[in-house]
């Protein structure tokens, strides 16, 4: 292990240790708890000038508030009308697309395969204007749905990359002898491959939650109005609106925030998993 | 009797193709999306470049008039500088994330609870970490104009003065961008080799020495993966920027993802050939990493194979 754990050290250096912990961790998220402490803060509080003592109560209140005087509901229901679906259809199409290209060999596979890794790193900028026009003109401007359906594809570049290095590497024989058997192809990819595809399903699921639920440059390009509009826009539209109600934008900043949050701490192993494909050989 | 026989005809040649088939049928619905969403507007972004077009009425062919406007567009000059910038300094990212990670890996007890919760940045929104940091940097109130007011007597409004301001920026980007490159770096430490580390161990290599000559060698697929996601990370910087300056004051904090939306999307005008211009040269940078990056992983792709 590297470095050398702290329990083969001085019982001088273990304390030290223990000390500097919770220390740094405070340091580290000192943004977030200030921004956490804000919005529970009375707005009589910010006014008195007190922003960093401790509230004089704990205004729950505050994010009654957000609720009652904000479509900040709506904005989240939207939310998940986005990034669910997206979800979904990003994972059947990736698993499929994963398959083709981590079972059979042809010719054209790796530079497929390279297309779609390479269509990941491309800045949106460059697709802004079409996919703007093309959503325009199937007229699912200013939708849910228009959203998601560009999030699925471009999603299922990233997707198919962790889908098809995780078929490449289950064990080859397994579809060999169902192929023996003379199984069909199709059946070897729902009954064989799909049931052990479980850990990369999960894993992809939660990272893909939380890439387009913070997704902030999409939801501004497709969506206007806040019938439509997802919680990162519709955050950045109430903050305009919300000048110096620091104790409103801090509510509504922990409400936004919230569900990747939960779905991180749920589901942490595969969060992980996800993010780290590659980080080891 | 001549029905069965073409039936079993067609089975027989489902059956001798099905394996060349199949893949072709599992990869249409995949790439009908991507080429569609991914691949044909990034032609027609550069297509577009060429003309003037406001994204309504008859778009009107210009040429190279669009590039010839752009070589004498100091707001242009000024993105591109700030793009620097940023890829520079966010390369901080790494390192840093490195010494967290190095600081984190023991066995201490509640340190799984200590991993995740310095992961925790990463998980938030962009759009929230913009107001947390304007939050942080608020003029007359906020921590740092109250520190530096208390250390200096006069207070610094980070996000008001063109010359910090992009520096400020770059502060809240890489919170979570440290964050995600400790993460790379945690699990990359949990599987290198304690073999190599203890032999290294007899020989007195330690500290600096183990780290550069033993350690880092072996963390190798994990600094690739750190620095890949955070020069995208850099290039892409466009929520950052739109939620806490807008790219203000004076546009002294834009970058090009932001000039190129400001250009083609915003109340000043539709000009969508000018911003499709500034994309494509966006696009050309960032292909310049790209191609780096896809050579390398072509390269190892071959060498397992």
């Amino acid at each position: 292990m590297f470095p050398r754990p702290v329990d083969q050290a001085s019982s001088f250096v273990r304390t030290a240790y223990q000390v500097a912990l919770p220390i740094a961790l405070i340091l580290w998220l000192l943004p977030l708890l200030g921004v956490a402490l804000t919005s529970v803060r009375p707005s009589s509080d910010l006014a008195a000038g007190n922003y960093f003592g401790w509230p004089s109560a704990f205004a729950i209140s505050n994010y009654a508030e957000v609720f009652q005087n904000s479509p900040i509901g709506r904005y989240i229901f939207n939310s998940f009308k986005v990034t669910i679906p997206t979800v979904i259809g990003t994972l059947v199409l990736s698993c499929m697309t994963g398959f083709a290209l981590g079972v059979y060999r042809f010719r054209s596979n790796i530079l497929i395969f390279f297309l779609f890794v390479a269509g990941n790193f491309v800045p949106f900028q460059i697709l802004m204007v079409p996919v703007r026009d093309l959503t325009f003109n199937m007229g699912l401007y200013n939708t849910t749905a228009g959203l998601a359906m560009f999030h699925i594809a471009f999603q299922t570049g990233f997707c198919t990359l962790f889908m098809r290095n995780f078929i490449a590497a289950l064990p080859r024989e397994l579809i060999e002898a169902a192929r023996v058997e003379g199984v069909a192809e199709w059946k070897i990819f729902w009954y064989i491959v799909l049931p052990l595809m479980r850990p990369a399903i999960a894993a992809l699921s939660v990272l893909v939650f939380t890439f387009i639920w913070n997704d902030f440059f999409w939801a501004t390009v497709l969506t206007t109005s806040a019938s439509t509009q997802p919680v990162t826009a519709g955050l950045s539209s109430l903050n305009g609106q919300w000048i110096a109600a620091w104790h409103l934008v801090s509510a509504g900043s922990i409400i936004a925030a919230m569900p990747p949050v939960l779905m991180f701490f749920l589901m942490q192993k595969h969060f992980i998993a996800g993010l780290t494909l590659g980080a080891v050989k | 009797m001549s029905v069965t026989s073409s039936e079993t005809r067609q089975r027989s040649w489902w059956r001798s193709n099905q394996q060349r088939l199949t893949p072709w049928l599992f990869l249409t619905p995949g790439m009908i999306m991507f080429a569609l969403y991914v691949v044909w507007p990034i032609f027609e972004s550069f297509r577009i470049s060429f003309y003037d077009w406001d994204g309504l009425g008859e778009a009107q062919w210009l040429g190279w008039a669009n590039y010839q406007e752009l070589f004498n567009d100091r707001a242009f000059k000024t993105s591109l500088k700030n793009n620097v910038i940023w890829l520079v300094l966010y390369m901080l990212a790494v390192p840093m994330g490195l010494g967290i990670a190095i600081f984190l890996n023991q066995t201490v007890r509640g340190i799984r609870i200590y991993k995740s919760l310095f992961f925790f940045p990463f998980v938030i929104s962009q759009v929230v970490v913009g107001l947390m940091f304007s939050w942080f940097y608020a003029p007359n109130f906020g921590l740092l104009y109250k520190l530096t007011e208390f250390l200096t007597g006069k207070g610094i409004a980070v996000l008001a003065d063109p010359d910090l301001v992009t520096y400020g920026i770059i502060a809240a980007g890489l919170w979570p961008q440290i964050a995600y490159c400790m993460i790379l770096y945690l699990t990359g430490l949990n599987n290198v080799a304690p073999d190599q580390i203890e032999a290294a161990r007899l020989d007195g290599a330690k500290g600096f020495k183990m780290l550069w000559y033993v350690i880092l060698p072996q963390l190798r697929p994990a600094t690739f993966i750190a620095v890949v996601v955070t020069v995208i990370g850099a290039l892409r910087s466009f929520d950052l920027v739109s939620i806490m300056t807008n790219g203000g004051p004076f546009g002294s904090s834009r970058v090009l993802s932001y000039y190129m939306y400001e250009q083609a999307l915003s109340e000043y005008g539709y000009r969508m050939g000018y911003g499709a211009a500034i994309a494509v040269i966006l696009f050309l940078i960032m292909m310049v990493f790209i191609s780096g990056f896809i050579w390398k992983m072509v390269r190892d792709e071959r060498g397992v194979n």
